[in-house]
């Protein structure tokens, strides 16, 4: 009976098979597929082996799909008159293109560092940073005998690659719900990770929690707007959505609340104000990999998505959603540089500053400053995606740095354990201060050339008065950045002072690799700046 | 020098901007800032084994420029005067589209003389540094950050287009803030130099906003391509890059309203103060005003800007430097003054550039006497800088006493000695453009010999009133050697003005045009020899005729008090920007986070126990942080729909 079902559906209706430029987005499959093997690998390998596969497995695994990506990269056609490259791909579900292509490339860069972060086993003397039995209570027996028996966690590389793959999905989506159900697949896997500290465990549990709920909110924010959007345009692609508002067809009061709510869910994502309020509780209590893993992949993530969503399809809105971004861009400056000042935990400063980051950041994306033919200045896209790429190794290595900083009780993030540190460990600190003054924009540092970059694309952009509120934001900042230097070289240790423990070399790689960018892109960025020029403007 | 009109002379400026690329010995350029930087970076990373030769090595490489210098200012001197500038290409910093930054130095007649006077100067101070730094366990450390310092500024000063500029500006920022707070061990420097780091981000706010304007409106950076591209650009626009630009020289200068920093930032070693917080540095805002002549001639609100800054600050600086006990900080106040002076020449325009310049060179010559001289003082005096405690030190130290009095008689501009011509200069043309700007000039010529008297009477000629376990005596050789120099200098360097040599040299670069008096030149400088004669005269008065108490009198009178208090410089940032910015964060932090406790000062001297504390930081609660969520998009989407909507 079925069977005949079958073939009269068979015959009535001809069904295609869809088609799959699989040559084209196997970095995103690579990543998946190896997140699956990776689950299989903790179901059926030994536990005492699983460490080093699973860390081989995904350093292997997110080198390859760079090295794809790459390759994906070589060989893109160009489109548009020449002013992009790539192609819509996947049934219209994504877009491979210049800009997508290079964030792949800045996601996978950045995660391979980070999971050398998560592999270090050094400094917890021999087991990695995250919970040894996730689900025994804090405080418990259980507890004590997961630690007595030097249990971990091997799941945290897989469930990493698998909030990777949802980063490369998000800003290669080409329609809003290829989008929503990226924004989830990476969003899950982070909300478990922050929970997952060795130490200190409630502080963690609750910052996954908190991020969870309020993560949970804002994506709800985020599909109520998708809902509206397709009420007013009807489609919920993004080349379909632009044709709608090209063209007009009224009810611009749903188009408008539609790109409201989306707003705010990518703005939770990217923490800006007012919806920031999370960042700084979760990046304190999530376990420092992780939150230099956060802070440098979400955002490089979610700002790619929000470029392509606002850039692609509300691009024939901006001038209703301009005065907006301007405000937001602004508060969050604003709120992320006050607010650093005031801050005397070393995750907290950090998780301000990357709030004010955001606002920098969001400077350079209301610029809009689209490529045209006949010149080829500075993009808002250039910029941006230049300083996602500056910033996100100054912050991994920065946190970096923070895993080393420590007591009897684990990391000694309070500001005041640091004093003196200069003293202790010479090199650790100047490569702190280092960070430090890319942060606030010193010449010759990667900071001053990504700030130079979105500034000048903005002011060009007509968005003179920003830029000078930037500025002044930034003047604002030189205060926490260099009271953190003045109290590393020049304050006395409070007791016994801080001790820099020695970590493995897969640390000591990861900050290498942030000091080596950060003065690499400061002294000659005209590469990166080329090779962002070359990605063009997004496919339409 | 006949008289001319300013406007053939500007455009003979800008008809020699192409540059020639560098051949020959200008094709070693590059050196001329690699050899401090590189020295830095092998003192600075070698660790201890550079310890033995490290202050050897620090001195050489600054000399090492400086004979790279001299021979290229002799082969500039062979050079016809149009032809004097030389550029040299050294790769391609930014390159997007029509925008093009190249990592690029400029060689002229302007730069020319910076080189000379920092390589020269700061070759000395390295020399004098072994001596005076000879006891410190960190003198390798101190070489090397001397030197970063030296490479930034010759950077500074040959960078041939405002952003490479930038990175040298930054970079004598980051070796001045380094230096200042050298003695690690003491609060005071610690907090003086993040107060000069910080006071020196608000200028430099100033500049990063004016290189931005110079990009958007004429798409180059480059000082070619400004000078050619300002000819064109409205008066509003070139007013405001004045501006910016002024604000950047006022940070970096020490200049009203930015000034407080300096007097703090003699906390770092007297040699530091000769170097970056006398001679070099502190001059570079003048040196940057002198180099955006072609922005400041087309803006004249931007360049009345200027005057009224160097003659306020001449003034300012002055008074205070009447009022201090400390030596260097007598001498620090009188920096700014003289600053103000070359600002003041400055802002006048063609008239005054080159005097500017004349002025600021001999003002490096003397200023770095002084304070070699007052280190000297302090070297044997076990540190003491209370000039209250000196005295009669004249017949102990008697080549640091000729040598100061050397550099005295230059500041306070004796005839014939180097200030007594750059400062008449910058009177003559004061007075050729504005009385009242001419006769502030002519009274701060008065403040000035005023108190360089007093401080010479109380360190060297009064009677003794240091303590008996103190045993000053002269300085080593390796230190008076370099004073001998200095003090030679500070005598003739006048002889730069021979024949008008340094306008004629400078005139290329910054064009030239003839103060018109309406009396004879004698007439002001006899004017001002009389000024400073009845300067030197109350001081003698008021300090000489007097016992000097060993404690400073508190009963004074409401002047003295607010001349001590720096005429309530840090009163006023405090009041104006500290706490309305305390406030501020303070408010925000208890709408944003309503945990954060009241304690959000002193972070430093916050007690450890971190565990204990952790919990109660983090008590906001994930409700309130929905509800501000809720909030937020309400606003956010109620503003998109009223602004477009309505």
């Amino acid at each position: 009976m079925i069977a005949v079902h079958g073939s009269v559906l068979a015959q009535e209706i001809e069904i295609e098979s869809p088609n799959i430029a699989y040559s084209a987005i196997y970095p995103i499959l690579i990543v998946f597929g190896v997140a699956l093997v990776g689950v299989l690998v903790e179901a059926f390998a030994p536990r005492p082996r699983r460490y080093v596969v699973q860390t081989v497995l995904a350093a292997a695994g997110l080198g390859l799909a760079f090295v794809g990506t790459v390759l994906v990269a070589g060989d893109l056609p160009e489109t548009q008159n020449g002013l992009a490259r790539g192609g819509i791909e996947a049934e219209g579900a994504l877009a491979v293109d210049g800009p997508t292509l290079f964030i792949w490339g800045a996601i996978l860069l950045l995660s391979f560092f980070s999971v050398l972060l998560f592999a270090e086993r050094r400094l917890e003397s021999g087991v990695t940073a995250f919970a040894g039995q996730a689900a025994a209570l804090p405080g418990t027996e259980a507890e004590r005998e997961a630690s007595t028996r030097g249990l971990e966690h091997t799941e945290v590389f897989p469930l990493m690659l698998f909030a990777v793959g949802g980063m490369m999905l998000f800003p290669a989506s080409n329609d809003l719900l290829t989008m929503f159900v990226a924004l989830e697949v990476l969003s899950f896997p982070l909300y478990l990770l922050c929970g997952l500290a060795r130490r200190r465990r409630l502080l963690s549990q609750e910052a996954a929690v908190k991020y969870f709920l309020l993560g949970a909110f804002a994506s709800g924010f985020f599909l109520y707007g998708i809902a509206l959007v397709y009420g007013y345009a009807g489609t919920v692609t993004l080349a379909g959505i632009d044709g709608a508002i090209t063209n007009r067809v009224g009810g611009d009061g749903l188009l408008l609340a539609g790109i409201g709510l989306m707003a705010v869910g990518l703005l939770f994502k990217i923490g800006a104000a007012p919806f920031h309020a999370w960042t700084p509780d979760v990046y304190q209590g999530a376990p420092t990999a992780v939150t230099g893993f956060m802070a440098a992949c979400t955002k490089v993530a979610a700002f790619g998505a929000l470029l392509r969503v606002f850039y692609v399809a509300f691009g024939g809105a901006q001038w209703n959603w301009m005065p907006m971004m301007w405000i937001v861009a602004a508060l969050t400056m604003g709120v992320g540089c006050v607010l650093t000042l005031t801050q005397t935990d070393v995750k907290r400063m950090l998780a301000y500053s990357s709030i004010a980051h955001a606002g920098f950041l969001l400077t350079g994306f209301v610029g809009v400053q689209a490529a045209t033919r006949d010149s080829d200045d500075m993009t808002s896209l250039v910029a941006v995606m230049f300083y996602l790429l500056a910033y996100g190794f100054t912050t991994l290595g920065a946190f970096a740095v923070v895993t080393v900083v420590r007591d009897s009780s684990g990391e000694a993030t309070h500001l005041s354990r640091w004093a003196g540190l200069g003293k202790q460990s010479p090199v650790l600190a100047g490569v702190f201060a280092l960070f430090m003054l890319a942060f606030l924009g010193l010449p010759a540092t990667s900071g001053f050339m990504a700030k130079w970059a979105v500034f000048t694309s903005a002011w060009a952009g007509d968005a003179q008065l920003l830029v000078i509120i930037a500025v002044l934001a930034s003047v604002i900042t030189a205060f926490v950045y260099i009271r953190v230097i003045v109290l590393m070289f020049f304050a006395d240790p409070v007791g016994e002072g801080p001790t820099v423990a020695m970590p493995s070399v897969l640390t000591v790689v990861t900050i290498a690799a942030g000091v080596v960018v950060t003065v690499a892109l400061g002294v000659a960025p005209q590469p990166v700046l080329d090779l962002a020029h070359q990605a063009g403007e997004f496919v339409r | 020098m006949s008289p001319m009109t300013a406007l053939p002379v500007l455009s003979e400026t800008a008809s020699a901007v192409a540059p020639a690329q560098a051949g020959g010995v200008y094709s070693l350029l590059w050196l001329v800032v690699a050899l401090p930087a590189v020295s830095a970076a092998i003192l600075l990373l070698g660790g201890r084994s550079t310890n033995a030769w490290g202050h050897l090595l620090g001195c050489a490489a600054p000399i090492a420029s400086f004979a790279l210098g001299v021979l290229m200012f002799v082969s500039l001197l062979t050079r016809d005067a149009h032809d004097r500038a030389i550029e040299q290409h050294l790769f391609d910093w930014i390159t997007t589209g029509s925008y093009d930054v190249d990592a690029g130095l400029l060689l002229d007649p302007l730069s020319m003389l910076f080189v000379l006077l920092i390589t020269g100067v700061g070759s000395i101070i390295h020399v004098y540094s072994i001596g005076y730094m000879a006891e410190d366990p960190r003198r390798r450390r101190f070489f090397g950050q001397l030197n970063l310092f030296v490479a930034a500024m010759l950077l500074l000063v040959l960078g041939s287009d405002y952003l490479v500029l930038f990175v040298g500006w930054e970079g004598v920022g980051l070796a001045s803030y380094l230096l200042i707070g050298f003695w690690q061990h003491k609060h005071s420097a610690a907090t003086a130099a993040k107060k000069a780091f910080v006071v020196n981000r608000v200028g430099d706010m100033g500049m990063a906003l004016a290189v931005m304007l110079m990009f958007a409106t004429f798409g180059t950076t480059s000082f070619v391509g400004v000078s050619a591209a300002a000819e064109g650009a409205s008066t509003a626009t070139l007013t405001a890059l004045g501006l910016l630009l002024l604000l950047g020289a006022c940070g970096k200068s020490a200049q009203v309203p930015l000034q407080s920093w300096l007097l703090d930032a003699m906390e770092g070693p007297t040699p530091v103060s000769a170097l970056i917080h006398a001679a070099t540095m502190v001059t570079a805002g003048v040196y940057l005003v002198t180099r955006s002549n072609f922005i400041f001639n087309e803006a004249p609100t931007a360049q009345t800007a200027v005057v009224i800054v160097g003659l306020v600050t001449a003034l300012w600086g002055a008074i205070i430097g009447c009022a201090k006990d400390d030596i260097k900080k007598a001498l620090a106040g009188s920096t700014m003054s003289q600053i103000g002076y070359m600002h003041l020449a400055a802002g006048l325009g063609p008239i005054g550039y080159a005097f500017a310049i004349f002025h600021l060179l001999t003002h490096g010559f003397f200023k770095a006497n002084l304070f070699l001289g007052a280190g000297s003082v302090m070297h044997s005096m076990n540190d003491e800088v209370d000039m209250r405690r000196y005295g009669g030190l004249a017949p102990l130290m008697p080549i640091t006493f000729l040598t100061f009095a050397m550099g005295y008689l230059a500041i306070i501009g004796f005839p014939l000695f180097s200030g007594f011509w750059s400062k008449d200069l910058i009177l003559e043309a004061a007075f050729a453009e504005n009385l009242v700007v001419g006769f502030g000039a002519l009274l701060g010529a008065g403040i000035t010999a005023f108190y360089m008297t007093r401080v010479m009477l109380m360190t060297f000629l009064s009677p003794k009133r240091w303590a008996d376990d103190v045993h000053p005596h002269e300085s080593p050789r390796v230190m008076t050697v370099p004073l001998l120099v200095l003090a030679a200098l500070s005598a003739v360097g006048g002889v730069l003005y021979l024949g008008g040599w340094v306008v004629d040299w400078l005139t290329p670069v910054v064009g030239e045009e003839h103060p018109e008096l309406g009396v004879p030149v004698w007439v002001i400088s006899l004017a001002a020899v009389a000024v400073v004669a009845a300067g030197v005269a109350v001081a003698w008065v008021l300090v000489a005729k007097r016992d000097v108490p060993r404690e400073a009198p508190v009963r004074v009178s409401v002047f003295t008090t607010a001349a001590r208090a720096d005429l309530f410089g840090d009163a006023l940032n405090e009041a104006v920007f500290m706490r309305p910015g305390q406030h501020l964060t303070r408010s925000l932090v208890y709408v944003d986070n309503r945990g954060v406790d009241g304690t959000v000062n002193g972070l430093g001297g916050l007690i450890g126990g971190a565990s204990g504390r952790l919990r109660r930081l983090q008590t906001g609660f994930v409700r309130s942080y929905a509800l501000t969520m809720v909030a937020g998009a309400f606003v956010v989407v109620v503003a998109l729909l009223a602004a477009n909507l309505s």
